[in-house]
């Protein structure tokens, strides 16, 4: 089991939860399992032709996939994962 | 690292050297310390959230000049958590409010302000008679803009940013640290990430990471401790949680990389596809105004006021209209009636416009957007209603 962390603005498509476990040998079926849970989180992570939107970001653990094997990035149990979205504010 | 350009040497008067004992005192600082801070000049961009922290503590550290950049005007609602605003400044310009509390807080500050907003044409004229620029603004055009200023002028970029009861800190652009860019190359779409004003804020949490960002300015100035350089500090003020992800400089950055294409200042407003979306949408064929909503409702008319907003925003202030916040419209879509003539609303008139929008391609054609939404409604039809 892997634990996904949920971003503020995202949690309002998993139920308020700050996290949710799943089943994953690797960051694309966890995150598989994530959408497959919650499928109103699809289109804010995933555009139409299913890739990874730009603005977000995966973590496991403190690693960006990005620099390890991206999604193909393999998970042992209890890693954690983060969306880390960007977000802008501050002085409004 | 990025303490001063300037070669005059600085002392501290009598008044000073007691002013800042407690720094003195301390061998991190002392006296060699004091005068980096001193010698130091910081540009913060924005004086609201973020700004209004990040100014008081390097005004009252002894950062010796201090520039602001902002062009708004205070605002009731901004005194939740702008706490360099006093409720006698609603009205009055940012600036103007931030530089007499600046002032009264340390004498000794030189303050030099700009009254401006930040874009492509000033920010590398402004930038440049600063050391440390410290990021306080509120949409995705500004930080990239100072973040590819910060990097083609070679200062560092002490980033914080905000988001209901979360925030992000990190410092970029340091010439071996990666830059914002790095981290997100792109901007998300408009309308995917709510503003801080559709969203939110918990009052204290700018608080929290202005204070996160003057630590990394002050750290910075003195070459001391370990800056968040290559870090991206995650603070979760509900849980009371901090996270610390791993920054790398990605080496195919458009700004920062080892063959940059962007090598200018760009239109951030058109990279980040902003067409005025956070605004009041303009006036459609399918808007209401509120006085015709008003004399309609006078005169006894089956109108149906479905109101869009989140149950908490109901609670606050309504039009008594029936409840579906604009993400569970799709699903709950049944249980409106299309040959009823139905009008929209939520705060402002841009979640309803899109619920019109959806309604009319589900085949309602009896929809109506109420322009300006509850707000307008507070303004022009009944006074009694709050508006937040």
């Amino acid at each position: 089991m892997s634990k996904i962390h949920i971003p503020t603005p995202l949690r309002q498509y998993v139920g308020k939860q700050a996290s949710v476990e799943v089943q994953g040998t690797t960051v694309a079926e966890a995150m598989n399992a994530l959408v497959a849970q919650h499928p109103e989180l699809r289109r804010h992570l995933y555009t139409e032709d299913g890739k990874l939107r730009a603005f977000v970001n995966l973590y496991v653990n403190d690693e960006d996939i990005r620099y390890l094997q991206k999604e193909a990035t393999s998970l042992k149990d209890g890693d954690n994962i983060s969306i880390v979205p960007s977000i802008a504010g501050g002085a409004v | 690292m990025a303490s001063t350009t300037t070669e005059i040497p600085v002392t501290l008067s009598k008044d000073e050297i007691l002013r800042y004992s407690r720094h003195l005192i301390m061998p991190e600082v002392g006296m060699e310390g004091q005068q980096k801070l001193k010698a130091a000049r910081v540009l913060c961009i924005g004086t609201g959230g973020l700004g209004s922290p990040l100014a008081l503590y390097l005004a009252a550290a002894g950062v010796g000049t201090l520039g602001l950049v902002d062009f708004d005007v205070v605002d009731y609602t901004n005194l939740q958590r702008q706490i360099i605003h006093s409720t006698a400044d609603v009205g009055r310009k940012k600036l103007d409010s931030a530089a007499d509390k600046l002032k009264a807080m340390n004498p000794f500050l030189n303050l030099r302000t700009f009254d401006t907003r930040l874009s492509s044409e000033n920010a590398l004229e402004l930038f440049r008679d600063f050391d440390i620029i410290a990021d306080g603004t509120d949409n995705f055009p500004t930080r990239y803009l100072v973040n590819d200023a910060c990097v083609l002028t070679g200062k560092p970029n002490v980033y914080g940013s905000i988001f209901r009861f979360e925030g992000q800190a990190s410092v970029f652009a340091t010439e071996e640290g990666p830059c914002y860019r790095c981290l997100y190359p792109e901007p998300p779409p408009p309308g995917l990430v709510p503003s801080c004003a559709e969203g939110g804020v918990l009052g204290i949490l700018p608080g929290l990471v202005g204070v996160m960002q003057a630590t990394e300015v002050i750290k910075l100035i003195l070459g001391v401790g370990e800056p968040l350089v290559g870090r991206l500090l995650l603070i979760d003020a509900l849980g009371m949680k901090f996270r610390e992800l791993k920054l790398r400089k990605n080496p195919d950055c458009p700004v920062c990389g080892t063959h940059p294409t962007v090598t200018k200042l760009i239109d951030y407003n058109e990279f980040c596809g902003i067409r005025g979306e956070e605004k009041p949408v303009e006036s459609a064929d399918s808007d209401m105004q509120v006085e015709e909503l008003k004399r309609r409702m006078d005169a006894g008319e089956d109108l149906f006021i479905l109101d869009v907003r989140e149950p908490h925003e109901y609670q606050i202030c309504n039009l008594g209209g029936y409840l579906i916040p604009l993400n569970d419209l799709p699903k709950r879509v049944h249980e409106l009636d299309s040959s009823r003539e139905i009008v929209a609303h939520c705060k402002m008139g841009g979640r309803s416009a899109k619920a019109v929008a959806f309604l009319r391609q589900a085949g309602f054609t009896k929809v109506h957007n109420l322009a300006g939404g509850i707000t307008a409604w507070a303004d022009r039809v009944d006074p009694r209603v709050p508006k937040y």
